[in-house]
């Protein structure tokens, strides 16, 4: 069934014979089927809870099934024997946050593990050399984003010794206290692996100090292709788990729940029986739905309770970290290993070898796409990260960084249509949309340039997941339209405020030479009177004599 | 290293979806319906079909080639087709030429490009112009054909037809006659019972469409099959068909539990006229109708509501494309009104309150 319905997600247009033939058999909008929305009963008494669910509130909102296309990678092994890159491009920033200051010489040599530049503030991470080798360049080179602007970036040749500094790593990290696993995972790097980036050691410390009781592991990877997340369970399920129970520890919390998307199986199983052994984490299969990984409708499903807008979920005793975040902490905890490398998922109809392959940070795309083989001529589209959110790179010598789960080399046929239509208000958008937003009004607005009324109609609460873009019959970039109006809005905030700050400025000179010239003013009278005074004096003494 | 200059943000994939399959397969859910009316009424309904069809088209490349744009790759989304489609639907099967001409006029003209085209328009162009016809033009459209299907001796041949619908019909009395619902109306006037006159009504030739009416809105049978159909194809929801048909249940139920012999009985409301076509292919219409969930549920409630009155108490026997406008013109109210909740926030539009544990 399932299978039939992606088949005939694709009815070309080529002559009315096919169209008919698509007509009568596509599935065009799936329905909504609400009742596996919730998780599917296992045993009797789960039937009966699932029954109790059914006339709860919906756990989830909105959503697409996106067409998988995860299968090219998700049934091979992660490839561990990525070539060494001759040099590699360390990004400063790869975090969310300060970026890391460099601590290196050019002409220095350094260890695989060596720390290259130190976090910074509060909210920072620190970076590592990925590779032994010697330091080329500190400079400015274009950055994995959209715009290849440049950022400043360590420049690496490595020497392929491939040589570890010494490691000191603890016997038992679960001696250290939880404020100090919070400082060895800052120290090592780790941020968020799931693509948001934000410093784990951060994040640690929040859900200490607001006293968490549910830490979730996010093994949801709901973009389509991607399944680097899938791999890493299926083949590393004990170190995760340990991992998550280092995460417990340092977080002084309790319990974990590891979600993962019942699209999944293998990897539900491996992590089951990792898991077995601790009756605290519990590994749940939740139903395949995009954005099931968005972190706000992970924690309403798991948990049922609802992030408040402009609260972290912290606030609410939930916490929420990456099956390779955890995977991470792992490593640098067990073998004091910092982040120098991850797996990336290779895939897209123009990748002759697609696969998931572990590569040191700061890998060219260009290098990577050479291993897989990649087909330069169809290829119409580069992506970082999944086909729904992730961006599109105008090259490929721009460096994978900490954030890089996939890259995609996408074909046109399997690009959606840019052939705008307008709008016919069949409302997919607003069914679709998980924030629980109505993207064709913002749309309309932000058209005609009230962004004032796109901002009241919700701007600020889009997640840029992208369903409403996939949904849109008419091919309307719903997203580019929203991405635009959260940086005009920003952009009319600044120069408002530039000219408000230019008017004070103005007010307050225009002010001062008032009162010089009152002071002038005044001094001028003082000194006639003083000098009339001397005159009359004068006169009078003249008079006097 | 390759290169690719134009940046494009968020869904690089996503379903291979147009406008014009949409409309395509509106039309294909509508046909067994046009095809079994065109049939029962015979070549007259054939031209006339053809005719509004034609002419909305014509009047949608028109307006477009009068605000100097290509009408060729606009046409091609079929939404002009469909409008005169469904406007054909709704007409009197042996109208005469001009009035499917002067009904594509309004529908297209009037009825959507005024309001910028496609998407724009606040009110239903078909329902538009069929009440604009209604109520200029009431001897024609309230001229309903007995049911005289193609290939049948007594119906009208070919040349015959040419005849019917560029001149117009000779002998009124002997080849029409009275809806349902309007015969029911006009009994009710001379202070009839029910059980008199229904006396000859039959369910089934009603359920089927074996009886006189609008083009296409007699087979409740083909109708509901073709928007069962659409339901499930995901091409409308079932809130706004379902909240109208159950509305007039509900209604006519109510009113005819009170008083057997003045109200007539939900399965004949059910059954007869435009309440099928209605609550499959009119109210559904993306443009006009709310884009909630719940908007929707009241506006199909609405329409059905409105159905009722006007067929028990107003002085039309049908009264479909009024309700329609009628709730047409609340849609911006009911969007304006009942919007979904944003996640993190209350339905106000403040965030939640962080629970207390």
């Amino acid at each position: 069934m399932l299978k039939s319905c992606l088949n005939a997600v694709a009815p070309a247009h080529n002559g009315i014979v096919k169209g008919l033939k698509g007509l009568l058999y596509t599935p065009f909008f799936r329905p909504l089927e609400t009742a596996s929305f919730r998780k599917k009963p296992v045993n009797e008494g789960d039937i009966f809870k699932s029954l109790l669910d059914f006339f709860s509130k919906p756990r989830i909102r909105g959503g697409v099934h996106a067409e998988q296309n995860k299968a090219q990678t998700a049934t091979q092994n992660i490839v561990y024997h990525f070539p060494l890159p001759k040099k590699l491009y360390i990004p400063l920033q790869q975090h969310v946050g300060k970026p890391a200051e460099p601590l290196i010489r050019v002409g220095d040599k350094v260890f695989k593990g060596q720390l290259l530049a130190y976090s910074q503030g509060l909210i920072s991470a620190p970076v590592h050399a990925p590779s032994s080798g010697v330091i080329l360049d500190v400079n400015d080179y274009p950055a994995p984003h959209p715009s290849a602007l440049p950022i400043r970036m360590i420049v690496l040749e490595t020497d392929g010794k491939d040589e570890w500094l010494e490691t000191h790593p603890v016997d038992d990290p679960f001696q250290l206290t939880p404020e100090d696993i919070s400082l060895r995972v800052g120290a090592a790097g780790i941020v968020g692996l799931g693509g948001a980036t934000f410093p784990t050691a951060v994040k640690l410390n929040m859900g200490r100090e607001n006293q968490i009781d549910t830490l979730i592991i996010n093994g949801a990877e709901c973009e389509p292709y991607l399944s680097c997340d899938d791999r890493l369970m299926q083949e590393r399920a004990e170190q995760i788990i340990d991992g998550v129970r280092l995460m417990l520890h340092g977080m002084a919390a309790e319990s974990a729940v590891v979600a993962i998307e019942d699209n999944k199986p293998q990897a539900y199983l491996a992590m089951q029986a990792a898991a077995q052994p601790y009756p605290l984490i519990k590994v749940l299969q939740i139903p395949t739905r995009y954005p099931m990984g968005w972190d706000r409708q992970l924690i309403r499903y798991v948990t049922g309770k609802e992030v408040p807008v402009g609260c972290r979920s912290s606030e609410i005793g939930v916490t929420i970290h990456n099956v390779g975040t955890a995977h991470a902490v792992h490593k640098a905890l067990r073998y004091g290993q910092p982040l120098v490398s991850r797996v990336i998922t290779v895939s897209g109809g123009a990748v002759a070898k697609p696969m998931n392959v572990e590569v040191p940070l700061g890998t060219l795309i260009s290098e990577l796409f050479d291993f897989c083989q990649v087909n330069v001529e169809q290829t119409a589209r580069i992506i970082m990260g999944g086909p729904m959110m992730g961006d599109a790179l105008p090259h490929t010598g721009l460096p994978t960084v900490k954030a890089t789960s996939g890259v995609l080399a996408l074909t046109q046929h399997e690009l959606k249509n840019t052939d705008e239509q307008p709008c016919i208000r069949c409302a997919s958008c607003i069914s679709v949309c998980p924030a629980g937003l109505r993207p064709l009004d913002m749309a309309n607005n932000i058209r005609i340039n009230q962004l004032d009324v796109a901002v009241d109609l919700g701007l600020k609460d889009c997640i840029s997941c992208g369903c409403c873009s996939y949904i849109c019959p008419s091919n309307i970039p719903l997203v580019q339209y929203f991405k635009y109006a959260s940086g005009e809005v920003v952009a009319r905030q600044q120069a408002q405020h530039k000219s408000e700050q230019t008017k004070r400025l103005i007010d307050d000179r225009n002010d001062r030479m008032e009162r010089i010239a009152r002071q002038q003013r005044e001094e001028e009278l003082i000194r006639l009177a003083a000098k009339a005074e001397r005159e009359r004096l004068k006169a009078q003494q003249e008079t006097m004599v | 290293m390759m290169t690719n200059i134009k940046p494009s943000s968020g869904a690089h994939v996503g379903v291979k979806a147009s406008v014009s399959h949409i409309m395509w397969q509106v039309m294909l859910a509508i046909s067994p319906a046009t095809v079994y009316g065109l049939f029962c009424f015979g070549w007259p309904a054939l031209n006339l079909f053809i005719i509004t069809v034609l002419s909305a088209v014509f009047f949608e490349a028109f307006c477009l080639r009068l605000g100097g744009r290509l009408a060729k790759p606009v046409l091609m989304d079929g939404s002009a087709v469909l409008t005169g489609w469904l406007l054909a639907m709704t007409l009197p099967p042996w109208a005469p030429w001009w009035i499917g001409v002067v009904g594509s006029a309004i529908a297209i003209i009037l009825g959507k490009q005024v309001y910028g085209g496609l998407g724009q328009n606040l009110f239903n162009p078909a329902m538009l112009a069929r009440v604009a016809l209604l109520i200029s033009f009431p001897i024609e459209m309230t001229t309903w054909a007995n049911v005289s299907p193609l290939f049948f001796s007594q119906s009208p041949g070919l040349i015959e037809s040419w005849h019917i619908t560029f001149v117009g019909l000779d002998n009124l009395d002997a080849t029409t006659g009275a809806t349902t619902l309007g015969f029911v109306k006009t009994e009710f006037s001379q202070n009839r019972l029910l059980v008199d006159i229904l006396k000859d009504y039959s369910g089934f030739l009603n359920f089927i469409g074996w009886t006189r009416g609008s083009m296409g809105e007699t087979s409740t049978l083909l109708l509901g099959l073709g928007g069962v159909w659409l339901v499930r194809q995901g091409v409308i929801q079932w809130h706004i068909p379902v909240s109208l048909l159950l509305t007039v249940a509900v209604l006519a139920g109510f009113f005819h539990a009170l008083d057997e012999q003045h109200y007539v009985s939900p399965f004949l409301h059910l059954n007869s006229g435009a309440l099928m076509l209605t609550a499959f292919f009119i109210a559904t219409d993306y443009v006009t109708s709310p884009n909630t969930k719940t908007g929707q549920l009241i506006f199909g409630a609405g329409c059905g509501l409105l159905i009722f009155v006007i067929r028990t108490w107003g002085a039309y026997p049908e009264g479909a494309g009024f309700a329609v406008l009628l709730m047409n013109s609340a849609t911006p109210l009911i969007d304006y009104y009942i919007r979904p909740r944003i996640y993190g926030r209350d339905r106000k539009g403040k965030p939640l309150e962080i629970p207390k544990s």
